[in-house]
């Protein structure tokens, strides 16, 4: 039923049409190709109305994602909550600001779910049996476990330094979990043949012009829940610089169906960690290539993409729409990480670390307006990089079960409370 | 003779085979002798001749980017990959 508003696959470079396949490049030039909808088509459908009738999932979009038939895979994906974050708003000073929090993202606890759930039940409708990604830990733990539930086989392939609790996450549901002596960008070079090869689903690589849209949901939850609407900026994490696009293009498309005001004017801002910037410096430099990063280093693993297959448009969406980019070191982050659980009791990976921490750093240089409605995405849960931390927080105090001590140890800390008990 | 890697999709404008030997002692040069015999893979590749900015380029298993871009020595035996960029994230 909403097998015609996908019209199939375009070339970004060229314009070259290709059916609705599994096909992440243009075989002209090599260009990335991306779905085309119908919009006339999906304006029929897709109303306020319809949209709020509908559960709190990715799938109340559903006519801009790109799928065929009913969804299969992934559920109940999204619907993650939009925080009003007044309390970091008052650390970072300024008055507008919100999370929106994947962090908390089902079943993996991380935005990957959402581009999983569209790339998985896309690939059944492919008729895949078996499918499979290049990940830095989020995508891992996600494939494997939604393609346990869909009953497919999944092979991840992972660098061989990746956090435990990442590891863990994705070979708990009986994937198999392949790590790769290396770095990201060897891993994703490696399953860029096996994709073809053995005629596998992987969900980034032949699988990525459907996979990719799945992260406008992300978007359009944020234009929803602000009360149909786009903010002034919007700060994104960039790994493989996919995110920030389609964060833009769904506020874009929303406009075009009349559902938010036109033009959208949110100025896009892209964070990535210092010791793996190809994306911010490329925007820094005004340079027209991404220049990869060799030996990426940094506690950011999962944002640690050397070689970013989106950073010539993330740096020119981010131009364009005359945002900046920034970078932040390993204390930054852990400083972010640290600020953002003790103002809003959220506890973001290293990835939201980066985020809060370019926020700062931006709204300092006045880069951001102090005075416009800002959105944080928290893109994956901190639970899953406990290694960056462990040593950087106060232990637990120990004490014996006794009143007295407990008395004691309150008078020293907070001598006022322990006056006034009775 | 080095050898070059075709990826899957390119296949049917290089016969169908998914790697061919051929000569040369840089990349550039491995290339143009690969145009040569099947030249729509050579210009799908580069444009110009500069390499497009959606492939790479491996000399085994490193991205010739961080040696020496298309003047990359390549020596007999060794493996050039030409491999799709817009993958991963």
């Amino acid at each position: 039923m909403y097998q015609h508003m996908v019209r199939g696959l375009k070339c970004r470079l060229c314009g070259k049409r290709y059916p609705k396949e599994p096909l992440n490049f243009c075989t002209e030039d090599f260009g990335p190709l991306e779905v085309e909808y119908d919009y006339e088509a999906v304006a029929q459908s897709m109303s306020k109305d319809a949209i709020r009738n509908r559960p709190r999932t990715i799938w109340r979009y559903r006519e801009l994602l790109p799928i065929d038939g009913e969804p299969t895979v992934g559920l109940h994906v999204g619907g993650t909550p939009l925080i009003r974050a007044d309390r970091l708003a008052r650390a970072l000073g300024v008055s507008e600001l919100y999370i929106k929090n994947d962090a908390v993202n089902h079943p993996t606890l991380s935005f990957k779910d959402r581009v999983v759930a569209v790339a998985l039940s896309k690939a059944v409708e492919f008729g895949f049996e078996t499918v499979g990604c290049a990940s830095t830990g989020n995508l891992a733990g996600s494939v494997a476990a939604n393609a346990a539930a869909a009953g497919l086989n999944a092979y991840v392939l992972i660098p061989d330094n990746l956090e435990q609790g990442k590891v863990l996450g994705a070979s708990i549901y009986g994937a198999k979990v392949i790590a790769i002596k290396g770095n990201y960008d060897h891993v994703n070079r490696l399953c860029s043949q096996i994709a073809f090869r053995f005629g596998w689903g992987f969900v980034n690589v032949n699988l990525r012009p459907f996979y990719a849209e799945g992260s406008k949901s992300m978007g359009f939850e944020i234009a929803e829940d602000l009360g149909w609407r786009a903010p002034d900026h919007v700060v994104a994490p960039m790994a493989g610089g996919s995110l920030i696009g389609k964060l833009h293009k769904a506020f874009v498309e929303f406009a075009q169906l009349g559902l938010i005001d036109a033009p959208i004017r949110t100025r896009m801002f892209g964070a990535q960690a210092t010791g793996c910037n190809p994306i911010s410096n490329t925007v820094k430099l005004n340079a027209n290539k991404v220049r990869p990063v060799r030996d990426p280093q940094t506690i950011a693993k999962s944002l640690a993409i050397g070689d970013p297959a989106d950073g010539f448009f993330a740096s020119k969406l981010i131009r364009e729409t005359g945002g900046w980019s920034e970078d932040v070191d390993d204390d930054e982050i852990i400083d972010a990480m640290l600020l953002l659980g003790e103002t809003e009791g959220i506890f973001t990976e290293t990835a939201g670390g980066v985020t809060v921490a370019v926020a700062r750093k931006l709204i300092e240089q006045g880069k951001i307006d102090r005075d416009g409605s800002t959105v944080l995405c928290i893109t994956g849960n901190g639970l899953k990089t406990q290694e960056a931390l462990i040593d950087k927080i106060a232990k637990p105090v120990v004490i014996p079960p006794d009143l007295a001590a407990f008395e004691a140890l309150v008078e020293a800390a907070a001598p006022d409370l322990a006056a006034v008990a009775v | 003779m080095p050898v070059i890697r075709i990826p899957t999709p390119l296949r049917p404008h290089a016969g169908g085979l998914d790697s061919v030997e051929t000569t040369g002692a840089s990349v550039r040069e491995v290339l143009d002798k690969l145009g040569e015999k099947f030249p729509e893979i050579r210009d799908r590749v580069l444009d110009g001749g500069e390499l497009r900015r959606f492939v790479n380029i491996y000399v085994n298993n490193e991205d010739i980017r961080y040696l020496d871009d298309l003047d990359t020595p390549v020596a007999d035996r060794d493996e050039v990959s030409i491999i799709p960029a817009v993958a991963g994230g």
